[in-house]
């Protein structure tokens, strides 16, 4: 019988895996113990190897009647204590939103993957698409922050799991996972980090005694855990507006809405600079910059590498974290470069944000794909062949 | 009847399974559970009635309350989260069930009431219910039925009865009632039980023994909406929509008529059998295949 993945990790050795399989080895090393969820493709290996693997290790696995329920059981295990997760594509996603927004009002930290295909609607199941990326940022209503992450490799499948948990867990929130069709089916050879080497933040019990508990609050360098449901701590969930303090719904007050409001928002942008990854390749001397997440950014590189190959200055600003938006690096970006190329499986969805971010300093050139197929390094090459007009390109 | 297809062992609740007989509590004794004596609900509204049945039930089994769990849905019945003293979870609108299972299922120690309006539950938490039912998950849900959308101002709801008027149905419903009790039984749930905010005893005892119950319990609570269903409909006055449900509920073993409607429907304990329950399930699972991984 083949190595475990976790004994893989332990030995030091590559395992073979598919996206969605990283995903769900990466969310047992997070320490997850519960998984709610309903099958879409292209999403759902990821519950079916947690199915296997989460009573192994003594968590729950619920196939619950739709996503609604998933993601409010999700809540439900999370607020008892679990680290949970579900995973879902467009459709799933959609009808997530509501819930997710219930998470981000009332903080209840949880990871929900979005495995990206081809929409609106039923769209393309099994083809790879990004259409998703706004809707991650604002797909839930009301005012609101968000955590986006996005892999671009088997390998961040599972590091950025790890990491989702880790963020959620801290910044008590709902983080996303912004995978697509061709990441969460694609297999690659991974050596996977030792489990000792891997930082796992764990919930922890706010310290103060619990009939302290309503007179202290979160500030915004320091977000208490909530204890969980059934502790002395008796605590009070709401979506509704509520005091900071007392947990107690307050719908009269604006300055209690307003104090709120603030501090969800706050609470995370605020600490953007430590959220925010971003992956800068051979942006030294760089004239011409591809911004590119996600499998797209695979394409991406192999441009890179063609392009420095020829002497062309090329570069590439990868964001891992979509949202908050690498707004700085891409300041970095726009005040060295000419021309910022945003390829993307949507239409404009994040050229626009980009465009935004660079405020005219540089000329964005935006290239979107929606019909369920790959951009191809050869068609960004294109794209960044007229932005060397002077440079003599050799047949590649 | 019960709609569920498979064989899992299902046994009649022994005999001394009858809901256990609570004694009433003092005020002083049930404010105690109450983090605040102000609601936001109507006079002559019965969600307070209810809300002290459920007090009146903890304080009886002598629940921990520490160890109590209540999540609620959105509504005027959704409201009591607030109110009362123990770990409480408002949820989203028809959400409740949803969430309370994976709470439940992430910490099986844990006591779980749940507490849902009729359109909460029946519309667009149908989804959520028959499916807790079926699974047959360890919860108490407690159904504050007055037949309308309170909250919202006096709109239809899927227990609003043929005929009824609401502020959507100003020419009358043209469509059937649920009956939340057969609506459980069918779809799975082991203790299916119906009290009235008039028989308050009866209800205290019926909640006890939903609570008491290891299996997903419902317990329909006639509520008095006076505000909205009344004034629309039977009566306006609260004392009068009080009496009209004596009127209306049978005692159970009373009620041998076949016909139920709106004024005529039984009270007590409906249904009540064991079966598998579903953390208890989920707990042999995980033996199973800590076992497999193992080997
Ligand atoms: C998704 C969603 N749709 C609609 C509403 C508006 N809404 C709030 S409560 C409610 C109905 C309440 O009726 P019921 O569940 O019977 O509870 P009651 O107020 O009668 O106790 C509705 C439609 C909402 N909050 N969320
Ligand atoms: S509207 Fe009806 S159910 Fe709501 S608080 Fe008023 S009387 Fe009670
Ligand atoms: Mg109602």
């Amino acid at each position: 019988m083949a190595i475990s993945v976790t004994e893989a990790a332990k030995a030091g050795v590559p395992v073979l895996l598919q996206g969605n399989e990283a995903v769900a080895e990466g969310a047992i090393a997070a320490g997850v113990r519960f998984y709610a969820g309903y099958p879409i493709t292209p999403s759902t290996e990821i519950a079916e190897v947690l199915s296997r693997r989460l009573p192994e290790v003594g968590g729950t696995f619920i196939q619950m009647e739709d996503e609604i329920a998933s993601i409010a059981a999700v809540c439900g295990a999370s607020l008892a204590g679990a680290k949970a997760l579900t995973a879902t594509s467009g459709p799933g996603f959609s009808l997530m939103q509501e819930m997710i927004g219930f998470a981000s009002m009332a903080q209840i930290p949880c990871v929900i993957v979005d495995v990206m295909r081809g929409g609106p609607s039923t769209g393309l199941p099994t083809d790879p698409a990004q259409g998703d990326v706004m809707q991650a940022r604002w797909g839930t209503h009301g005012e609101h922050s968000v955590i986006a992450l996005v892999p671009s490799s088997v390998e961040e499948c599972y590091t950025l799991t790890v990491e989702a948990f880790n963020l959620s867990e801290q910044y008590r929130t709902p983080v996303i996972i912004l995978s697509d069709a061709l990441i969460g089916h694609m297999r690659e050879a991974v050596t996977l980090p030792h489990p000792d080497k891997l930082r796992v933040a764990e919930r922890g019990m706010p310290d103060c005694d619990p009939d302290e508990y309503d007179t202290v609050s979160s500030t915004i360098d320091n977000i208490l855990p909530r204890p969980p449901l059934g502790s002395p701590f008796k605590v009070h969930v709401t979506g509704l507006v509520y005091n900071r303090r007392s947990g107690a719904p307050d719908t009269a007050d604006p300055a209690t809405a307003a104090d709120l409001g603030r501090y969800l928002r706050e609470k995370i942008y605020h600490h953007r600079d430590a959220i925010v990854r971003v992956e800068e390749v051979e942006m030294d001397g760089a004239e011409v910059a591809i911004f590119a997440y996600g499998s797209v950014a695979r394409s991406a590189m192999a441009v890179v590498k063609k392009a420095r190959a020829q002497g062309a200055r090329v570069g590439m600003v990868r964001p891992i974290t979509l949202w908050p938006f690498p707004t700085a690096a891409v300041a970095r970006m726009a005040e060295q470069v000419r021309t910022v190329i945003v390829p993307e499986m949507n239409i404009k969805q994040m050229s626009w944000e980009v465009e935004a971010a660079v405020k005219g300093r540089a000329k964005v050139v935006d290239y979107g794909r929606v019909d369920g197929e790959l951009i191809t390094p050869e068609e960004i090459l294109e794209l960044v062949k007229p932005e060397f007009y002077y440079h003599r390109w050799e047949d590649t | 009847m019960s709609a569920l297809v498979d064989e899992q062992r299902l046994e009649a609740a022994p005999e001394d399974c009858a809901p256990p007989r609570i004694k009433p509590h003092t005020t002083a004794e049930i404010r105690r559970h109450l983090r605040t004596p102000k609601t936001l609900w109507c006079p002559g509204c019965s969600n307070g009635t209810i809300t002290r049945a459920l007090i009146d039930a903890v304080l009886g089994l002598a629940i921990d309350p520490e160890k109590l769990v209540v999540v609620a849905g959105i509504g005027c019945s959704g409201r009591i989260s607030a109110y009362l003293e123990y770990s409480t979870v408002h949820t989203a609108h028809g959400r409740a069930l949803a969430v309370a299972t994976g709470a439940k299922a992430a910490d099986p120690g844990l006591e779980i009431v749940v507490v849902m309006g009729d359109g909460d539950c029946a519309a667009i938490g149908g989804n959520h219910f028959i499916h807790a039912a079926r699974r047959n998950v360890d919860l108490t849900a407690i159904v504050f039925n007055n037949s309308i959308y309170g909250m919202t101002g006096g709109q239809t709801s899927p227990t609003t009865h043929l005929g009824d008027k609401s502020t959507t149905s100003v020419y009358g419903n043209v469509e059937p009632a649920f009956d939340l009790c057969e609506l459980a039984h069918a779809a799975g749930a082991t203790y299916v039980a119906r009290g009235t905010a008039w028989s308050y005893q009866q209800l205290v005892n019926v909640i006890a023994g939903g609570i008491v119950h290891k299996g997903f319990s419902m317990v329909e609570a006639m509520a008095v909406c006076p505000v909205y269903y009344g004034r629309f409909n039977l009566t306006p006055d609260p004392a009068e929509f009080l009496r009209l449900q004596k009127e209306h509920a049978v005692p159970a073993a009373k009620f041998e008529d076949e016909t139920r409607s709106h004024e005529r429907y039984p009270i007590g304990v409906l249904h009540h059998a064991e079966r598998a329950e579903f953390t208890t399930g989920l707990a042999g699972l995980k033996e199973r295949a800590r076992e497999a991984g193992h080997a």
